[in-house]
């Protein structure tokens, strides 16, 4: 389990003002969730996802991972095992000059044997489908296969969570469904529990639970119908309705009985056919 | 224009063969000690056997002249040269003189030596770089280097860095082709006037390719650090090197080979 | 005609090993005022097609006409053709480089040998075409903007050198959502009252839907479509699916509805239009029910 507990993260860094990027935040992760974080820009999500793994620390309040508390430099290899952390662009977190060299990257760095590191690295890689890649270089890569090599390097250290920010938002959408796929799959056949930050609305709509982060602030937090059913409020934090629910919401203003948060097409396309 | 698409770091040719297979360390040594010899020695008898040495080698490889020959070709014009400044430079017995220009069988001898001595030394690197991945290399240079740790050297942090390097240069070369088109796409022109000017106008592609440089470099170390990274200590390696029964053959045969060049040198 | 590609081919690394066919046999014009959309998935030769288009690129087999003249008949022409056609990259903040917004945006006109009164003229009307304010940014340094900010800036350098036609490729990638839809804005702007003529490349099918006139679907380096997207949309379908290309949202929910036997009409590319189609068949429904 994570804990955040009444966590704020002042920026001080090199200008003159501060900048509250994170302001009491209280939240509890449990094992296997399934959780999307959406904000606008400078929410505070990325601040968000860097103290989970203590990449940032809070400036009050404490972030707990497992009885490990993210302030205590001792434990915090021990928290960095436990959470795989994607970033943005995939260029920027391979290392290693082939894929299976960079995949081995972590373990290396924690000091795991050579016969269980090869096993490991074999095993992550076919979880993420990229096996046959494995003595590829990563610039020949396409955006999402790069991502999945990241995500596998995550894996073979045996990571419990995993914390994607914005992994897609650089790919075209072939490589987004690419990373959905894995990262949905991690979730329920690999028990990870995923925190997702997108800005991506159709992707939020695929959680089991959606954060919304607003000015270093939790706005609101539930099912994705929960979320998408209030659009008025999606506006005033700056955050588009996904498609499909705009239409939906359509549609019952204009005095068809249809529920207003439908998600997706296929449920979209279900409701229609019961009026035409 | 789009020059860096498939290229491939480093000069490296991949077969399956028994001087590939050897460990990296082996052949960093024995390209080094091969280019002492090959500095040292004033006897052709030397450069026959290395010349030999390497041949036998290269075609144990399975890597085609073709690229042995493309590594020569940036250094021919400095081979030439130097023949010819030893061919006229040398005093001694007269072959024939127009003027003050005069050519002399020590300067042909001399030349033809210096000449050999830089395609040996050249054959050397290519062997080396054509039969050892990247990785390999990186990594038998920071185990060799591990040595001087007692001494405080950074052997660690020196593999990491050329890793880092090598990975990123055709990131970077794409970026870099990237910027220029885009400034042209600007009516930037870097094709006309001077030197000065020339060098002025590359202003627009150093800057944002530092800036962007910059900004990668940053991130990359935070990816690093979140995968558990603090140097090199307590690291283990994927790629575990050991002397197996081929090393320790070619072992025999490379130190077989530098003693007969030390004692044709000392006789 | 404006732009006229004759059966124009480019090949990566000619005549070596790694040679690879981006552009096959292209033909394609485009006239001025046309706004143009092109979807393709990623390496099907789109941002090659892109640079033939303002000579950045030379075809390996066939000709770039602009106003009917070849462009690589005359190299010093070259300079005229990027006047007329502004190109900007994917992620175009990473080519910025001056100290003010006010000299980067004037980093192109300036290469024109443009400067003074006219300059700043350039330097304004590109800002105020982006929704940049003139006074409050033109000292700021582009590095301590946001985003969203910085692209603007970009393309405003691009702007700035006045070209009849806008080539964006993925003008919106990575940008939050409030930054995306105002970039949409900013487009339409461009095309509706600047008067420019549009290429835009997307992968975001609702965007090329709702602001192109015409389509092209590119695979495989060639041009296999060109159309309405009302067309495309409607009657290409299956050719698309095929490709792994998506619909818009909305238009999907209609084709799939069709493709279940529903009468539907499905080139629909809004929720504005989907919604007139739902209830213009439920008021026939209806009318139906009373008369029997």
């Amino acid at each position: 389990m994570i804990k955040f507990d009444h966590v704020t993260h002042i920026y001080t860094g090199d200008r003159e003002h501060e900048i509250v990027s994170l302001s009491d935040i209280n939240l509890e992760i449990h094992d296997g969730d399934f959780i999307a974080c959406i904000g606008a820009n400078a929410s505070g999500k990325s601040t968000f996802a860097k103290h989970i793994n203590g990449l940032l620390v809070p400036s009050e309040g404490n972030v707990i991972v497992d009885d490990y508390n993210t302030r205590d430099k001792k434990s915090i290899w021990e928290i960095r095992k436990k959470i795989g952390i994607v970033f943005q662009n995939p260029d920027n977190q391979l290392v290693a000059t082939t894929i299976e060299d960079d995949v081995a990257f972590g373990l290396e760095n924690i000091g795991i044997e050579e016969a269980e590191m090869k096993r490991r690295v074999a095993w992550a890689l076919d979880l993420v489908g990229m096996a046959e890649l494995k003595d590829s270089e990563p610039h020949l890569l396409s955006g999402g296969q790069k991502q999945r090599v990241v995500i596998a390097g995550a894996l073979a250290m045996h990571t419990t969570y995993l914390v994607l920010d914005e992994p897609t938002s650089m790919l075209d959408p072939r490589g987004r469904k690419e990373v959905l796929e894995i990262v949905k799959k991690l979730n329920k056949e690999e028990d990870i529990t995923i925190i997702y930050i997108t800005h991506f609305m159709s992707e939020a709509a695929e959680f089991k639970k959606i954060i919304v982060l607003d000015k270093g602030r939790i706005a609101l937090q539930g099912t994705p119908k929960d979320i998408f059913g209030r659009i008025d409020l999606l506006k005033e934090l700056h955050l588009e309705t996904p498609q499909i629910t705009k239409f939906a919401r359509l549609l019952s203003e204009n005095g068809l009985n249809i529920p207003p948060d439908i998600l997706t097409g296929e449920e979209m396309i279900k409701e229609l056919c019961l009026y035409i | 224009m789009k020059f860096f698409r498939n290229l491939t770091i480093g000069q490296y040719v991949h077969k399956d063969s028994p001087i590939h297979k050897l460990d990296p360390r082996i052949k960093i040594l024995t390209s080094l000690l091969m280019m002492i010899l090959i500095f040292l020695t004033e006897s052709w008898w030397s450069f026959l056997i290395i010349g030999f040495f390497f041949t036998v080698n290269i075609w144990l490889s399975k890597v085609q002249i073709k690229y042995v020959l493309r590594g020569l070709k940036p250094i021919l014009v400095l081979i030439i040269l130097t023949l010819f400044i030893h061919l006229f430079t040398t005093p001694g017995e007269v072959i024939f003189q127009i003027g003050v220009i005069r050519m002399t069988w020590e300067g042909l001898s001399r030349g033809m030596f210096i000449a050999v001595r830089l395609f040996l030394l050249i054959l050397t690197t290519s062997w080396l770089t054509l039969t050892t991945s990247p990785i390999a290399l990186t990594d038998g240079i920071e185990r060799l280097l591990s040595f001087f740790k007692i001494i405080g050297f950074p052997a660690h942090e020196i593999a990491m860095m050329m890793t880092i390097a090598l990975r990123f240069i055709p990131t970077l070369m794409e970026e870099t082709e990237k910027i220029i088109k885009a400034q042209m796409s600007r009516g930037a022109d870097f094709e006309s006037g001077n030197i000065l000017k020339r060098m002025k106008n590359m202003i627009p592609i150093i800057i944002p390719l530092f800036i962007n440089a910059f900004h990668r470099a940053d991130e990359l170390a935070i990816a690093m650090e979140a995968r558990c990274y603090r140097g090199g200590e307590g690291r283990t390696h994927y790629r575990a090197l050991s002397f197996k029964y081929l090393d320790k053959v070619f072992f025999m045969i490379i130190s077989f080979t530098i003693a007969l060049i030390i004692i044709i040198n000392v006789v | 005609m404006f732009i006229y590609l004759e059966n124009a081919s480019y090949t990566y690394n000619l005549n070596m090993p790694f040679e690879t066919k981006a552009l096959d046999s292209i033909n394609l014009s485009i006239d001025r005022g046309e706004f143009i959309g092109i979807i393709g998935h990623t390496g099907c030769g789109k941002t090659t097609l892109l640079q033939l288009l303002n000579g950045l690129l030379e075809p390996t087999i066939g000709h770039v006409f602009i106003d009917g003249v070849d462009i690589h008949q005359n190299k010093k022409g070259l300079k005229e053709i990027r006047k007329k056609i502004g190109l900007t990259f994917q992620y175009p903040e990473n080519q910025l480089f001056e100290e003010s917004i006010y000299k980067e945006i004037a980093f192109g006109p300036r290469n024109l040998g443009i400067t003074d009164d006219l300059l700043d003229e350039r330097v304004k009307k590109a800002m105020k075409m982006v929704e940049l304010d003139y006074n409050q940014y033109k000292d700021r340094s582009p590095f301590e903007l946001s985003g969203g900010e910085m692209r603007r800036v970009a393309i405003a350098s691009v702007l700035a050198i006045d070209p009849e036609i806008i080539i964006l490729d993925e003008p919106t990638a990575s940008l939050d959502p409030q930054s995306h839809a105002s970039f949409l804005t900013l487009i339409k702007n461009l095309y509706q009252k600047y008067h420019k003529t549009m290429i835009l490349v997307s992968h975001n099918m609702d965007v090329i839907a709702e602001l192109a006139q015409r389509v092209l679907v590119m695979e495989k380096g060639k041009i296999i479509m060109d159309s309405t997207p009302r067309n495309i949309f409607q009657e290409s379908v299956e050719q698309l699916e095929k490709i792994g290309l998506e619909l818009p949202q909305v238009t999907y929910v209609m084709h799939r509805l069709k493709q279940m036997g529903k009468e539907v009409n499905s080139g629909v590319l809004t929720i504005e239009e989907a919604k007139e189609e739902i209830f213009s068949i439920l008021k026939v429904k209806k009318s139906n029910n009373e008369i029997f």
